[in-house]
This record gives C-alpha cells, sequence and structure tokens, in this order.
C-alpha cells in the first residue's frame, strides 16, 4: 500500500498519542524509565563518537589546509562549525535512529504480537498513548543534551587530536574555536535534534505499533524503523536548514 | 449475560465470522470450541471490541456495547478481564507489577492496599512466593495462573479467556479450567472460554458453541454434546482414537 495510506495512518496514530493521559503520575514514571533508557544509554555511544570525529575532522582539516596560505586557526574553526552545524545534530540523529528507533520498534512490535497491546487496551487504557508518548518526551527532552554533550566532547577530541599529532598548537585551536562564532548555530542543532528526536521515536513507534504476525516481522518492524526514519531525519535537514539558516 | 447478534467480521474481503447469534449466560463457563483457524479468537476479540465488527450487535446485560462512544466503551472495559493465549503479562514488570497495573492504572487505593489486593487475587490463583519474578522467569502455567490473577483483580463482570490451557500438561489444564470454574461461580460473572480441548468440555462445559468455518455450527450442554447428530462435531470430538475408543465402549452397552 501506498505512502499516503502509512502516512494517514501515522498521523491516526499521533492523534490517539495526544489524548489526555489517564493518570499523569504514571506517565511521569514512565517518562523517567524512558530517559533512562534512551537517553542516559545512549550517553556513551555519543560519546565515543565525537571525541573520534572531532579528532578526524581535525586532522583532515589540518592536511587539507597545510599551506603556508592557510592560517592555522581555520582548523578550530571547520571543526567547530562541522560539529555545530552538522555533526552533533544530523549524524547522531543518525546513530540515535539505528540504536533507539530499533529499541523502540522491537519493543513495541513484541507487545504487540504478544497481545500485550490487546492486554492494555482490555484494561481501558489507551494504549497507543501509554506506549508512545513517554518515549517522545523522554527523547525529544533528552537528546539536546546529547546534542550539546557532543559538541563539547567533539571540539575536545579535536584539540587531543591535533596537538598530539603536531598539525597545529594549543593557542591556534584556542583562537580557532573561538573565531566568528555565531551563537545560533547551537539553536540550529538543538532545533533540528529535538525534531529528529521526534520522528525517530513517531516513526519507530509506528512500525512497532502496527507489527502483525511473529518475531520475523517484528525484526522486519525495527528494521523499517531505522530506515525510514533515517531517510525522513535527512529529508528535514534539508528543509530545516533552509527554514532556520537562509 | 451477553448477547451476540447476526454478528460478521471479514479481513481483507475474506469472511471470518458469518452470521453469529449466540447467548452466553451469567454465572456458568460458556465454551467456544472448534478447529484451529474456524475464528474463536477472532469471535472473542469481537466481542470484547478489539476487532471492529461488521453488522450486528454484542450487548452487554442490556447495553449495546460495539455503539457506545470511546469513551463510555472505555468505562465498560473496566468490568471486563481477559486472559490470552499466550498470557499477555507485561514483559518488563514484575509477577505483582503485573497484577497492581490495572490498580494502578484505575484506582484511588494506596500502595499497601493495591499490593494487598494484589496478593488476595495471586493466592486465590495459588501463585505464592513468586510475587518479585519477571513473567520470562516462570513457567507456562504460573504465567496463565498471573494472567488470570490479574484479570480478575478488578473483580470484572465479564471474563474471557482465550485457550486458558493451550500449551499446558493435563493436570495443570484441568486445575486452570478448574479455577476459571470456580472464580466464575464466585463472583457470579458471565465467562467465555475459547478451547479445543475435549478435556475442558467436559469439565467445565455449562454451555458449548461449536464454530465452524466461522459459522455458529451446534450449541448445547456438555450432556448432550455426545449425542449430537452433526457430522462436523462429531469429526471434531472423535478426531483422537482415545474418544473413538470411548464412544464405541458407549456403543457396546
Ligand atoms: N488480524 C488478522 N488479519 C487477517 N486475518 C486474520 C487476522 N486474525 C485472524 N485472521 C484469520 O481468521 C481466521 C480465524 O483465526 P482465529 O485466530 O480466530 O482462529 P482460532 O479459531 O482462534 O484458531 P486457534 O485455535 O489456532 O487459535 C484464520 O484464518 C486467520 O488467518
Ligand atoms: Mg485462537
Amino acid at each position: 500500500m501506498g505512502l499516503f495510506y502509512h502516512i494517514g495512518k501515522y498521523f491516526l496514530l499521533l492523534f490517539r498519542v495526544f489524548a489526555k493521559p489517564e493518570k499523569f503520575k504514571i506517565y511521569y514514571r514512565e517518562t523517567i524509565k524512558e530517559i533512562d533508557k534512551l537517553g542516559l544509554n545512549s550517553i556513551w555511544i555519543v560519546a565515543v563518537i565525537s571525541v573520534f570525529m572531532g579528532a578526524v575532522i581535525t586532522i583532515q582539516t589540518a592536511y587539507n589546509t597545510d599551506n603556508p596560505m592557510y592560517p592555522k586557526y581555520l582548523i578550530g574553526l571547520t571543526a567547530r562549525d562541522t560539529l555545530l552545524l552538522e555533526f552533533s545534530s544530523t549524524i547522531i540523529a543518525l546513530i540515535l535512529a539505528g540504536k533507539i528507533g530499533s529499541n523502540i520498534a522491537s519493543e513495541i512490535g513484541t507487545m504487540r504480537i504478544t497481545e500485550q497491546i490487546d492486554a492494555l487496551e482490555i484494561m481501558g487504557v489507551n494504549s497507543a498513548s501509554y506506549l508512545i508518548l513517554p518515549r517522545i518526551i523522554a527523547s525529544v527532552i533528552f537528546t539536546p543534551f546529547l546534542t550539546l554533550m557532543s559538541m563539547i566532547i567533539g571540539i575536545f577530541g579535536g584539540w587531543v587530536a591535533g596537538v598530539s599529532t603536531g598539525v597545529m598548537t594549543t593557542q591556534d585551536y584556542v583562537y580557532g574555536i573561538q573565531y566568528a562564532f555565531i551563537p545560533y548555530y547551537i539553536v540550529y542543532a538543538l532545533i533540528k535534534i529535538a525534531i529528529f528526536a521526534f520522528l525517530i521515536t513517531t516513526i519507530s513507534a509506528y512500525h512497532g505499533y502496527y507489527t502483525s504476525g511473529g518475531s520475523l516481522e517484528v525484526g522486519k518492524s525495527s528494521t523499517k524503523a531505522v530506515v525510514h526514519s533515517s531517510i525522513f531525519i535527512l529529508l528535514f535537514n534539508v528543509i530545516l536548514t533552509q527554514l532556520l539558516l537562509s | 449475560m451477553i448477547e451476540v447478534k447476526n454478528i460478521a467480521k471479514s479481513f481483507n474481503g475474506v469472511p471470518v465470522l458469518k452470521n453469529i447469534d449466540v447467548l452466553f449466560e451469567k454465572g456458568k463457563t460458556n465454551l467456544i470450541i472448534g478447529q484451529s483457524g474456524s475464528g474463536k479468537t477472532v469471535l472473542l476479540k469481537s466481542i470484547v471490541g478489539l476487532h471492529d465488527i461488521e453488522q450486528g450487535k454484542v450487548i452487554f446485560d442490556g447495553t449495546v456495547f460495539n455503539e457506545l462512544n470511546f469513551k463510555d466503551k472505555k468505562e465498560m472495559r473496566k468490568q471486563i478481564g481477559m486472559l490470552f493465549q499466550g498470557g499477555a503479562l507485561f514483559d518488563s514488570a514484575t509477577v505483582e507489577e503485573n497484577v497492581m497495573y490495572p490498580l494502578n492504572m484505575f484506582t484511588e487505593l494506596t500502595y499497601s492496599e493495591k499490593r494487598d489486593r494484589a496478593n488476595e487475587c495471586l493466592k486465590r490463583v495459588n501463585i505464592i512466593n513468586a510475587n518479585q519474578l519477571y513473567p520470562a522467569e516462570i513457567s507456562g502455567g504460573m504465567k496463565k495462573r498471573v494472567a488470570i490473577a490479574r484479570a480478575i483483580a478488578l473483580n470484572p463482570r465479564y471474563l474471557f479467556c482465550d485457550e486458558p490451557n493451550s500449551g499446558l500438561d493435563p493436570q495443570t489444564a484441568i486445575l486452570i479450567d478448574d479455577l476459571i470454574k470456580e472464580i466464575t461461580v464466585e463472583y457470579n460473572m458471565t465467562t467465555i472460554v475459547n478451547t479445543h480441548d475435549m478435556n475442558s468440555v467436559m469439565e467445565i462445559g455449562d454451555k458449548v458453541v461449536f464454530i465452524y468455518n466461522g459459522a455458529k455450527w451446534w450449541e448445547g450442554t456438555r450432556d448432550d454434546i455426545f449425542d449430537s447428530e452433526n457430522e462436523e462435531l462429531n469429526k471434531f470430538i472423535f478426531a483422537s482414537k482415545l474418544s473413538q475408543k470411548i464412544r464405541d465402549l458407549k456403543n457396546r452397552h
């Protein structure tokens, strides 16, 4: 069935997700649980990737600008802007699509095929809202912190790599990362990651929620969740960049 | 009492339920029997509203359930307990938390009151000393019993069980059947049980409805089931060598 069928069904699901919660206390507790599972558990991977990407960007820029014509501070400036503009939001979002997207789709998908979702419905619980809303809130709240952390760690990684390989001095780098700094880039990145987080959780939850069949289908849903989230992240990256930076 | 009036359901144009009319009585265990794939689960889920039906009515003690609006339906569901084919316990919660779940969601009891009620239900189904275990850590029969405990936590008026004893040894299966029967009488519930187990029919079949290919083919009690002239029903009942032997022995006298 076509793309429009899925988009329509996706919005109908969102409609149910944003219904008034039955009991705030329970939703609050679920949200805290999800922050732990989706957010805190992602700190490690984000930190590791950021430090290495910061390092690589710095070394590559250094070798590409290895010419007396270019000032050394260009290295720090490039590392900073690459991290702020693209890496810490878009690339991190793609990584998270793989990590939390597959987690959400397989968890909700398993609940579907083992009739746990039916069990919720039969108790009179709005299963869509109960299962999806806490995940949306948790990831939209927490991912901006991951992005900020990624920026800081990435810039730190760049400094370590640059200084230890001797392609630049600490002064060059510190001067570079402060040169022509536009604070709005950070806001831009935070808006992007929040929207990407919304896309990842809702698209993955959609695929999980409408899983039917057995464990094979859970695997398929999980794959679809990652692929579709990634595509929509890239698409929205273009749209948001046009809207926010032009 | 639950009345089902002329309901039908199809998936992608393929009819699965065909104009079913049946009455399920209060305080009795009503059984739906039939081959695998005959439509038992779909019938049960259509009655409780997990599937939307295409025509007909489902009436719970005078209330036309399938025509209620979303909110009233939700209210009504608090009076419904259901046991799913696989138990459907929440994996991420302990046994005790599973039974407490409906209480958390729908009552204003204090934590200790809720825990007491949960333990009362667990004791009722003979689960003791397993409160802190997770569903993955208990046996299939225990899962079914915990699921029953969860289903009765809110004192429902209607209980639905989808194959409560599939995958269990005969002894445990009978235990579960008896439990369902006892609870039904004790709380005066309207209970509907899906099964393809002839033992269950003999144990607890106050009323038996035989579904064949999505249609109601026969109904009666466990006492008249063996005397029925219905060809498909006989095929279903006497599928096993054991039941054939019993019939032959009976006929000899
Ligand atoms: N969600 C669905 N989508 C499409 N077809 C379905 C769906 N659910 C059930 N069916 C079809 O409806 C028919 C009846 O299925 P149902 O699950 O009710 O059988 P059952 O009598 O409960 O069998 P079993 O004893 O094996 O549980 C089957 O042919 C099945 O393929
Ligand atoms: Mg079934």
